[in-house]
């Protein structure tokens, strides 16, 4: 097997793994730069990954081959109506993040299969027809050799997933409003006195992550599942997470760990009928992010430190 | 009104709103919310059978909150019993299958095995707190998912031919239980209770008895004051999420030794561990409330699987209302408040 025959099967896995996670990462990073720790992603994605399977289970005949996508935008609007409850718990009424953030993704299994077993009669929905597909995309892919690596028998998602990660980037650090959401996570106090509503600021930045959240379940399942059962999402929500530390709370830092972990996932999945990888135990492969983030977080890879008013509710007139 | 009882009301009041939010989605979906409720309790205590699974349920259940709860005291967020319970389900299975030991040796060993584990795997995040100031919420999450594909590969190569399980363990060490399988018109019950109601005992003893346990408390309090006062946090915190990750490495040996008797590949987690924080929440880190708390998961979630049989209703709604009941307790501020303006206008 030639090294362009292995490049052109592992890059577009790659991609197709990393799809999801860099939406979600890149909804951490909103939230957590805006004060607000958020490990309820994986619910997030729960919820995503469910509305976008009724959605287009539902609507598969008007909609035709736009499917997917408009379940797509179902899926982010769900997400991020389903984050106002974390935003409401761990914003106007001071809970403790962390556990508002596990109430999350407790609850968001719970509604789901209920909802999948009130609706179905049964503990998973049917098979999608309308997913996304494989495409080679047009002109890109007529290159010659880049053309076959990264633009054939790919998604579509992937590449938006890349934009989106340069558009939060742009939004983080070049515009007003990304600049708010930096100092409201950092010291709160200080931008309250400059007059930066702080409640609203975080407000907006955990139903950003609700919303983008809801989107990387949506992809995750309209493209690598198909359906949704209890197993749909199985620690995604939590690989963002890890992603988005491992990119030190940065967009473009968090797309690149979430292409990395995609790289690490598709290789656990595809390694065996890879020449070189078929006789190493894939359990390094399945550990790999998780023990990366641990060491990036130590400082061995590069000391991450999260925004300093991470976790802490903001309580007006205390020091 | 006095800050021990809104203690005791915030918690009761959570599980009322979190039965009411259950009960008002029951009757927006049309199903019958009355037999609901008959059938969930029909299948915790409706039977002696139940109520042996019941038990069976809670051992498990007192562990991991006493794991998360201990934790909490010393002001740490050990999210990673899940891990920490695989680990420690795994290395009892590990010394049930490998030896064949008298019983009054293997038991204790496999046990003791299974705290190690546990121990071992809390230790890593604690060290990382203690020396390098990094958050042991994140850490344990990431130390959960090494902990589940590590044992899936373990079972895997190791403990059998490639196969998703492990033998079972010998007699010598499991906590099976005839005798109280026969009482229970057999159920799963097994010894495992005892061992939990003694770690109970075992938490309230090292933190209310010993001064080593003051220490430990001193330091969730005030981290710098405890630092004044001449007591070492670093080794605090590390004492402290290693005891946490021995009570989850028992409810691992629990599932291990007891309900199961062997150990399988798993696609995702038991969610033991995280119902241990709401245990460990709705009980205020307490001994006494975590056996009730525990009582209360248990029971819900055993006499969930009735409600689908008679009275066709979705097991997960159960899910639900547990997930409010973490949510309503997260968020009592909300109710503290609610308590006062209530506690105002009756003193008016």
């Amino acid at each position: 097997m030639s090294l362009m025959d292995i490049l052109s099967i592992v890059i577009p896995s790659t991609m197709l793994w990393a799809a999801p996670l860099i939406f979600t990462a890149l909804g951490g990073t909103f939230s957590e730069r805006s004060g607000v720790v958020n490990i309820g992603l994986e619910g997030l994605m729960v919820i995503g990954a469910f509305t976008a399977i009724v959605f287009n289970l539902t609507f598969a005949d008007v909609f035709g081959d736009m499917t997917p996508w408009v379940s797509l935008v179902a899926a982010m609007v769900v997400g991020g109506l389903f984050s106002v409850i974390h935003a409401v718990a761990s914003i106007t009424f001071r809970a403790d993040q962390t556990v508002s953030g596990v109430a999350i993704n407790l609850l968001a299994v719970g509604v789901s299969l209920f909802l999948v077993k009130f609706m179905y009669d049964k503990g998973q929905t049917d098979i999608i027809q309308k997913g996304f597909s494989k495409v080679d995309i047009p002109i890109l892919s007529d290159i010659p050799i880049l053309g076959k690596i990264f633009f054939s028998n790919t998604y579509y998602t992937s590449y938006v997933a890349i934009i989106i990660a340069f558009i939060a980037w742009y939004v983080i650090f070049k515009t007003p409003f990304g600049l708010r959401l930096r100092s409201v996570g950092e010291h709160p106090m200080a931008a309250d006195t400059m007059g930066i509503n702080v409640t609203k600021i975080r407000y907006i930045a955990v139903i950003l992550s609700g919303a983008l959240g809801g989107i990387g379940g949506g992809i995750y399942a309209q493209s690598i599942t198909s359906d949704f059962s209890h197993a749909t999402i199985s620690g995604q929500g939590f690989m963002a997470l890890a992603a988005m530390i491992f990119g030190k709370w940065h967009p473009l830092g968090a797309m690149g760990a979430a292409l990395f972990f995609g790289f690490a996932q598709s290789l656990s999945i595809i390694g065996s009928s890879l020449p070189f990888l078929e006789n190493i135990p894939n359990v390094y492969l399945l550990i790999a992010p998780y023990v990366l983030t641990i060491l990036a977080l130590t400082g061995f890879i590069g000391r991450a430190d999260a925004p300093k008013a991470s976790g802490v509710p903001y309580i007006k007139g205390n020091r | 009104m006095s800050s021990r009882m809104k203690n005791i009301i915030v918690p009761i009041l959570a599980v009322l709103l979190g039965i009411i939010v259950g009960t008002i989605i029951m009757l927006i979906t049309g199903y019958d919310a009355g037999a609901a409720f008959i059938a969930l309790w029909d299948g915790a205590f409706g039977d002696i059978y139940y109520t042996g699974e019941t038990i069976r349920q809670v051992t498990p259940y007192i562990l991991a909150g006493l794991a998360v709860g201990f934790a909490f005291k010393t002001g740490l967020f050990n999210i990673g019993v899940e891990g920490q319970l695989i680990v420690g389900w795994l290395a009892a299975v590990w010394v049930g299958v490998a030896f064949e030991l008298p019983k009054f040796i293997h038991l204790p060993l496999a046990v003791l095995a299974a705290a190690a584990a546990g121990a071992l795997w809390a230790f890593i995040p604690g060290l990382l707190k203690a020396k390098f100031r990094v958050h042991e919420v994140i850490v344990t999450i990431m130390m959960n998912y090494i902990a589940l594909h590590v044992a899936n590969y373990i079972i895997r190569t190791v403990l059998s031919e490639k196969s998703d399980r492990t033998a079972d363990v010998f007699p010598s060490a499991s906590l099976r239980s005839p005798f109280l399988e026969g009482l229970t018109d057999y159920s799963r019950l097994h010894w495992g209770i005892i061992v939990a109601l003694i770690c109970v005992f075992i938490m309230w003893f090292i933190l209310e008895k010993t001064s080593r346990g003051y220490e430990l408390k001193a330091v969730g309090f005030n981290q710098h004051a405890s630092e004044y006062a001449g007591m070492s946090v670093k080794s605090n915190i590390i004492l402290s999420m290693v005891i946490s990750g021995a009570f989850a490495g028992l409810a691992g040996a629990m599932e291990g030794l007891g309900t199961f008797g062997y150990a399988s590949i798993r696609g995702g987690f038991t969610g033991v561990g995280f119902d241990g924080i709401a245990v460990a929440l709705l009980g205020g880190n307490t001994p006494i409330g975590i056996i009730l708390a525990a009582v209360l998961f248990g029971s819900l979630k055993v006499g969930a699987l009735n409600m689908p049989l008679e009275a066709g209703v979705p097991n997960e709604l159960v899910d639900i209302i547990i997930a409010l009941i973490v949510f309503f307790v997260a968020a009592s501020y909300m109710i503290r408040i609610f308590i006062d303006r209530i506690g105002k206008k009756g003193a008016k």
